[in-house]
Formats: C-alpha cells, sequence, structure tokens
C-alpha cells in the first residue's frame, strides 16, 4: 500500500492526474489547430470549441438516428466538421483574408454564436449522454489507483494524433507546402502550388482535429451544445501561454496546462477553475511573447 | 517563348506598369534593366499574375496567360526567383531545393543541380536561411531548374553578392543557356548584365523605352548611362 | 508576407467635418428628444439602452481610437454591477456612493487587467482580455457575496443625494440620462484633447508613435482604465436600474454583445456606438417576444458586420456624405 502524499490519497491523487490529462489532451488537441490556422489564415478562429461540440453532436446523432457507434463516429465526425470547415472557409474566411486579424477573430465569434444557438434551440441545455463503446468500458486497477480504459485511450488517441500532426506538417511534402506558405504564401503560389487549395484544405484538417476532439471527449462528459464555449476561452489561454510559433510547443503547453489544472484539483480545488488564467498572467508578467514564442 | 504586350498593373490603387512591351525568344538570355523603382520587379510579377491588377497581354508560346491564377501560369512552365531570393526560414536546404513541384518533363534531376550546386548538397540539413547570402541565391536558382520550368525570372541574382560569387552566378546563367534555358534576368549591374545577355530592355517609369543588342553596347553606352543614371 | 492590412477602426475620416454649430444643434435635438422619451416610450428600455449606449462608448475609446479591441469589457460592466449592487443592499450606501465604488471597482480591475493585456498586441491582446475576463467571471461565480447563480436580487435604488427618490421612474431615468450624458460628454473630451490625439497616433502607428517619444504603454494603459471605468458606471448604473446584479453581466457573451453594438454603430465614431446600442436592445427585446433563437440571430448580424458592413451604420453615413460623424 502507498502511503498517502502529502496529506492526499494517492487514488485522488493520481484520478485527478489523469483528468488533467485528458483536458491537456483537449487543450493540445485544440490550441494545435488554432496554431495551424492562425499561421495559415491569420485567423484566431473562435468557432473553434463551437466545431468541437459539432463533433460531439455529430456522433450522438450517428448513434441516435442510424445506429453507428462510436468507431465509425470516430472518422465521421471528423470529416463531417472538416466539410463543415470547408463551407465555412471557402464562403466565408476568404472574404476576410487580406483583413487584419481582429476581423477574423469577430466573425468566427459570430460564427460559434450562430452554431451554438442553433444546437441549443434544437437541443436544449441538458446534455445528452453517449456511452463509450463496450471495447473500452471498465478499467483496472493498477494497485495506486482504478484506471477506467476510456481514459486511458483519450489520453493515448490525443498524444498519438498531436504527435501525427506534428510528424505531417514537420516532415512531410505536403507539411513543408504548409510551413511554406505560412511563410511567403505568393512565392509559394508562384511556384505552381494551389494555395487557396491549401489554405481551405489546413483550415478543414484543423476543425477535424476539433470535431474528433468532441468525438473523444462525448463518453467522458455529456453532449452539450455549451461544452465547447467555456472551453474555447481556456484554450485561448493557453495560446498566449504558449505562444502560436510551434506545434509541439503547442502540444507541450496542453498537456502541461491540464495537468497543473487536475493539481491544482486535488491542492486547491477553489482556485481549479482559474489556475490556467493566473498562469497566463505569470506568464504575461515574465515571458510576455509565451512560452514557445518567437520574440 | 514569351511575348508581352501593351502591359499595365496597379498596386491597389497606384498605376506602377504603362504599357510594357517585350519579346524573348526560345533559348535567349534577355535583361530587364533601368534604375531603382522603375517597374522591373513589377513586370516580373505581373507575369507570374501577382499583381492586384493588370490588363494587357502576355503570352507564354502564343497562348495567353494573362488572368491565370498563379498557380496555373507557373505550371506553364515559368521558374521564378524574387528578390529577396525567397528561402524559407522553416525548411531546411533540401526541402526549400525540393519544394517547387515538378511542372513539365525534361526539369533537372535532384542529383544533376546538386552536381551544379555542390556546396548545397553539403549543407543540404541546414536551416534554409543559415545560409549565406550567395548560397541562398544559390539555392533560389537551383529550386527552380528540377520543375522543367523552361522560363526563368530572375530579378537581381546578383545583388549584393561579393565579386567572386557574382562570377560564379554568371557562369551558372551562361551554363543555363548552353542547356537551352530562357531566362529574364532583372539586373541593374550593367557589367554583368553584358556579360550574359543577348539583348537588354531599357524600362524607364512603368514602360520599355529602349532595346540595346550586347553587341551594340559598346557603341550605345552613353545613351545607356542616361537611361541608368550614372 | 504582403498582406494588405485593413485596420478594424474608422479610416482617417475626410477632414472638414460638420460645423461646430450644426453640431451643437444636432446635440440638443437629441437631449430634448431623450427628454421627451419617456414620456412616450417605456423609461426601463430607455435605462436599459442608455447603460449600454454608455458601455459602448466606453468600448469604443479603446477599439475606436487606440485600436485595441477588448473582449473582456463584461467584467468591468457586470463586476461594477456587483460591487454597486453589494453596496447599496447589504452596507445599505446611498445610490451615488455605490455607483462610486463600483465605477472605482471597474478602474482598479481594469488598471490590472490592463497593465497585463498590453503586454500583448493584436490578436494577442483581444485573447488575453478574454481570458482574464473569463477569470474574473469564475471568481464572481464563486466569491460568496455575489450570491451565485442567483446574483444579488431586490437591490434598493434609494435617494439619491439624500434627496430624490430613485423609486420613481422618472427621477431614475433622468439621474440615468445625466450620467449617460456625462459620460458621453467625458468621451468627446477624451478624444480631442491632446492626450486623445497621442491615442490616435498610437493607432495609427504605433512605432512611430514610439519613435516620437511617447510611452505608448503608459497611454495604452490609461485609454484602458478609463474605458473599463466608464464600463463601470454604466454597468453600476444598469444594477441600480434592474435592482439587479447577475453572471450575465459579466459573462464573456456580453463583452461579444458590447463589440456588436459598436460595430454596428460604427467603430471609431462618436454616435456610432449609442446607435448600435439602442438597436441591439431593441432587436434584443424584438427576439424575447418570438421563437426565434436570439443568439443565432444576433450571431447572423455579427457575421454580416463582418463581412460587409465593416464600417457600420454611421460610418457608412459618414463615409457616403465624406463627413465626421
Ligand atoms: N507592394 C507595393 N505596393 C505599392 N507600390 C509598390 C509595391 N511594390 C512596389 N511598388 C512601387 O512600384 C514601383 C516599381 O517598383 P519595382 O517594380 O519594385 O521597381 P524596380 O524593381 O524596377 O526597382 C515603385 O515606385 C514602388 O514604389
Ligand atoms: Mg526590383
Amino acid at each position: 500500500m502507498i502511503q498517502d502524499l502529502l496529506g492526499i490519497p494517492p487514488q485522488a491523487l493520481f484520478g485527478q492526474l489523469l483528468l488533467g490529462l485528458i483536458n491537456g489532451s483537449f487543450y493540445a488537441l485544440l490550441s494545435l489547430g488554432l496554431a495551424v490556422i492562425f499561421g495559415m489564415l491569420h485567423v484566431i478562429n473562435f468557432a473553434h470549441g463551437a466545431l468541437y461540440m459539432v463533433g460531439a453532436f455529430v456522433a450522438w446523432l450517428l448513434m441516435i438516428h442510424l445506429g453507428i457507434g462510436y468507431w465509425p463516429a470516430l472518422l465521421i465526425a471528423p470529416l463531417v466538421v472538416a466539410a463543415f470547415g470547408v463551407l465555412i472557409e471557402r464562403t466565408m474566411l476568404v472574404r476576410i483574408a487580406k483583413m487584419d486579424p481582429l476581423y477574423g477573430l469577430l466573425l468566427t465569434f459570430g460564427l460559434a454564436l450562430v452554431i451554438e444557438g442553433v444546437f441549443r434551440h434544437f437541443y436544449g441545455v441538458s446534455g445528452q449522454p453517449y456511452p463509450p463503446p463496450p471495447s473500452l468500458q471498465g478499467g483496472t486497477n493498477l494497485g495506486f489507483m482504478f484506471l477506467p480504459t476510456y481514459r486511458a485511450w483519450v489520453v493515448v488517441a490525443s498524444l498519438v494524433v498531436c504527435l501525427g500532426t506534428w510528424y505531417a506538417i514537420e516532415r512531410t511534402k505536403l507539411g513543408s507546402y504548409l510551413r511554406a506558405a505560412t511563410e511567403k504564401p505568393q512565392l509559394v503560389q508562384a511556384m505552381g502550388i494551389n494555395v487557396p487549395a491549401l489554405v481551405t484544405l489546413t483550415f478543414a484538417a484543423a476543425v477535424a482535429l476539433a470535431g474528433f476532439a468532441g468525438v473523444l471527449a462525448a463518453p467522458m462528459y455529456q453532449v452539450n451544445p455549451l461544452m465547447g464555449s467555456n472551453l474555447i476561452i481556456v484554450v485561448f489561454a493557453v495560446v498566449v501561454i504558449g505562444g502560436m510559433g510551434s506545434i509541439l510547443g503547442a502540444v507541450i503547453t496542453g498537456f502541461g496546462l491540464g495537468i497543473v489544472e487536475g493539481l491544482t484539483k486535488v491542492f486547491y480545488p477553489e482556485a481549479a477553475n482559474i489556475v490556467i488564467f493566473v498562469v497566463m498572467a505569470i506568464v504575461l508578467l515574465v515571458k510576455p511573447q509565451g512560452l514557445f514564442g518567437k520574440a | 517563348m514569351l511575348s508581352v504586350r501593351d502591359l499595365t498593373g496597379y498596386y491597389g490603387e497606384s498605376h506602377i506598369l504603362h504599357g510594357v512591351e517585350f519579346q524573348i525568344a526560345e533559348g535567349e538570355v534577355v535583361t530587364l534593366i533601368g534604375r531603382n523603382g522603375v517597374g522591373k520587379t513589377t513586370t516580373l510579377r505581373a507575369i507570374l499574375g501577382l499583381l492586384d491588377r493588370q490588363e494587357g497581354s502576355i503570352r507564354l508560346q502564343g497562348e495567353e496567360i494573362l488572368g491565370l491564377r498563379t498557380d496555373r501560369i507557373a505550371r506553364k512552365g515559368i521558374g521564378y526567383v524574387p528578390e529577396d531570393r525567397g528561402i524559407f526560414a522553416s525548411l531546411t536546404v533540401e526541402e526549400n531545393l525540393l519544394l517547387p513541384p515538378v511542372v513539365k518533363p525534361g526539369g533537372l534531376t535532384t542529383e544533376e543541380v546538386y552536381g551544379l550546386f555542390p556546396r548545397l548538397k553539403e549543407r543540404r540539413k541546414s536551416q534554409g536561411t543559415k545560409l549565406s547570402g550567395g548560397e541562398q541565391q544559390m539555392l533560389s536558382i537551383a529550386r527552380i531548374l528540377r520543375t522543367g520550368a523552361r522560363l526563368l525570372l530572375m530579378d537581381e541574382p546578383t545583388e549584393g553578392l561579393a565579386p567572386v560569387i557574382v562570377q560564379q552566378i554568371g557562369s551558372i546563367i551562361a551554363e543555363l543557356k548552353r542547356k537551352g534555358f530562357t531566362i529574364l534576368l532583372v539586373e541593374q549591374n550593367f557589367h554583368f548584365a553584358s556579360g550574359v545577355a543577348d539583348r537588354h530592355y531599357v524600362m524607364e517609369d512603368g514602360k520599355v523605352v529602349d532595346m540595346i543588342p550586347n553587341d551594340r553596347l559598346e557603341a550605345e553606352r552613353e545613351k545607356l548611362q542616361q537611361y541608368l543614371g550614372v | 508576407m504582403a498582406t494588405e492590412t485593413q485596420t478594424p477602426v474608422a479610416a482617417p475620416a475626410p477632414s472638414g467635418g460638420v460645423g461646430q454649430r450644426a453640431w451643437l444643434f444636432v446635440s440638443l435635438i437629441a437631449l430634448v428628444l431623450l427628454a421627451l422619451a419617456p414620456f412616450v416610450i417605456y423609461p426601463v428600455f430607455l435605462m436599459k439602452a442608455l447603460c449600454f449606449a454608455l458601455f459602448a462608448c466606453a468600448f469604443n475609446l479603446l477599439i475606436g481610437y487606440v485600436g485595441l479591441l477588448s473582449f473582456g469589457h463584461a467584467a468591468f460592466f457586470g463586476g461594477a454591477a456587483y460591487v454597486t449592487a453589494h453596496a447599496a443592499k447589504v452596507w445599505l450606501l446611498p445610490p451615488e456612493l455605490a455607483i462610486l465604488l463600483g465605477t472605482l471597482f471597474a478602474g482598479v480591475c481594469g488598471a490590472a487587467v490592463g497593465a497585463l493585456a498590453i503586454r500583448r498586441q493584436g490578436i494577442y491582446f483581444a485573447m488575453t482580455t478574454l481570458a482574464l475576463s473569463q477569470m474574473l467571471f469564475f471568481v464572481f461565480l464563486q466569491a460568496p457575496f455575489t450570491g451565485g447563480e442567483d446574483g444579488i436580487q431586490g437591490v434598493p435604488r434609494g435617494h439619491l443625494f439624500g434627496l430624490l427618490d430613485l423609486n420613481d421612474p422618472y427621477a431614475m431615468y433622468f439621474t440615468v440620462l445625466a450620467i449617460f450624458v456625462g459620460g458621453f460628454w467625458f468621451i468627446h473630451r477624451i478624444v480631442h484633447s491632446p492626450f486623445g490625439q497621442v491615442l490616435k497616433a498610437i493607432r495609427e502607428n504605433e512605432q512611430r508613435a514610439t519613435s516620437l517619444g511617447y510611452d505608448v504603454s503608459r497611454y495604452k494603459l490609461m485609454a484602458f482604465i478609463l474605458s473599463a471605468t466608464l464600463a463601470g458606471l454604466a454597468g453600476s448604473t444598469k444594477a441600480l436600474v434592474f435592482q439587479l446584479a447577475t453572471l450575465t453581466d459579466v459573462q464573456w457573451q456580453m463583452s461579444g454583445e458590447v463589440v456588436l453594438m459598436t460595430l454596428l454603430g460604427g467603430i471609431g465614431t462618436t454616435t456610432g456606438p449609442v446607435i448600435g446600442a439602442f438597436l441591439v436592445v431593441m432587436l434584443q427585446n424584438y427576439l424575447a417576444t418570438t421563437a426565434l433563437p436570439a443568439t443565432v440571430v444576433i450571431g447572423i448580424v455579427f457575421i454580416i458586420c463582418v463581412l460587409v458592413f465593416r464600417r457600420g451604420i454611421m460610418g457608412e453615413i459618414g463615409h457616403l456624405l465624406r463627413w465626421k460623424l
């Protein structure tokens, strides 16, 4: 039997750490997408949280109406969100492409209101339950804690997707187009690459990540129209803390802050809601450009 | 190969090009010369469809390309070496080199390119912008040789480089000419231009005002110096 | 890269403008109309609109004249409302002191948030203000004195300066009107002062303002504090009008609403935020009577404003007439 650490039973400590890691998974997946979008489109996508919610809802609707389960949903829902992203980018974001990024923030803010409002109108504010797939139910007793299988899966799946995204951007040909177009879009287009299509693809892929996160979240939390809006503000803080210059930076910051939040829940639960904002304030004081930001 | 007629071009509201006209035959090396700010860079950008607005006619091997989207124009077989060299900081030297997609058959292989630029091979894992100015210029030229583009637009490839490097670039351009590339070269370095080009188009205030064959350069030296304000 | 940037602030208006006397005339008419309005229109509606109008003007001081988009002004508006409500209800302070305390509180919060946020620029500034205001939201949610989800209800309006019974709707209305006019006039003075000129110089070109020797950060911070304080004044007043302070006023949606009011009326125009506030409040009142989901409609208005109507109403009119409004 492991001794209580600092008077905290290990069950509680590791349980909260795991929850922290899970929140961190969502922070990482979402801030990663925000960073990629910002690099290419110079837009901070306020609707990212709403699209995360859409991902969860698509999974739930697939289950309710078509009897399609978790595993197919994990693929279909991100694709649906990506298609929606293509629509958003082609009809709206292209029109403000050369303007001050603040317009992008305002536009996607309006979009977030619309998306959330529509879902709230049809599905109310009470959450809808979504069961984890049978293969991921139950858990393992590790001795010092009970590890629910689904939670372990969420952490592993997000890590894999985050690292996969990093690999795709930093190590593949398509990724080199993306990096180059982030720097000098006109020159990349003058090499014969269809940059507008690349921009659309980037946006679609990044919001698909949000949709994927939404499906992962569905069995953890209830599927709720408002699940994205509070999350996105925390993710903004994560982005301010990490800076948007580095993919791995976004991932590390996301997971790290999730853990910080989890630990705060153990040691000082009253502050758990605000600890990330406090960290942001400290980072602004000490290193205003963010931990991984370029000065 | 390339025929530009009555080309006008705008950046936003400002009218920069006022009816540019010139032609280049297959296999020729032709320069655009003129003082700073007369519109040489803008002319190259207009050919690639990179201005806010451009009118007139640009024909590539008889086919009108004005009005096409930039990437379509590039895929007709035009390679571009921009004024600032356009090396990507987030890409390695090799990624920079392999970035432009092959648009036509007949380009150099990567090994041939490395043969021409051995220094790039040595440094292929470095970050693109860690190269020296001369190496960056080499990289900027090298990467469009793989693509199969037969018309190369080079914007002041010698600017700010040491004389030995300028010489190397001169011999590379001569080598490319031997290989049959057609080259439109923007130059301020008159001495360099005379060493590599067949003909020189002189620009003033957004127009081509004169054409001087290279063999007449000595004879027209005085006129040219007036154009260039030296 | 060579993107043309267009700042979301009114383009420098064509010079000339409307004559001083014409302005005075228009202002007088507006004042007379506002004075007569409560006899025709519900005073509560008017008071609500005036509070939001002041809120939007305060917000506009920042985005319109310094080019800073704060996405966290609800914290000042709603925070001040809480303090005023608490002061009036629990400490039994008279309304003028309750409002003063709320306004001061907003100013202090503004100093703290502003000092942090101005360390970043542009889009990061907006995200930072949003995040910090969300932190304040959680503080208010958990603080014992705010009454959690219920808020502070039944706030007594009291007697202004011990004399004027604010329970009389007209007394309350004219108090609100006086506060609004005072705040509006104050902002007008700030904008046209030498201080305001420096702010505009910062908006046009921050580097240049720095090289001219201005301490840009100090000016930004001052502007932020002034803006937050005035937003607080609006929130405090609203708390007395509705005798209520709730979470609604500190939520991020409220920060978005004030952005919309200003955008719709015309960022960087003098009267635009007022018109925008009246329109949005009217729209919300109307939507409350229909089955339409309000957030969807508000969101659509937002999108339309950004896509096709960036100058806002007064900005468009000014552009058409080549006037500075
Ligand atoms: N992006 C731009 N926006 C507006 N004007 C420009 C831009 N780029 C160049 N110009 C103007 O166009 C004119 C021609 O410039 P350029 O073609 O670069 O000249 P050159 O290459 O001959 O030195 C100059 O007067 C320059 O100021
Ligand atoms: Mg030039």
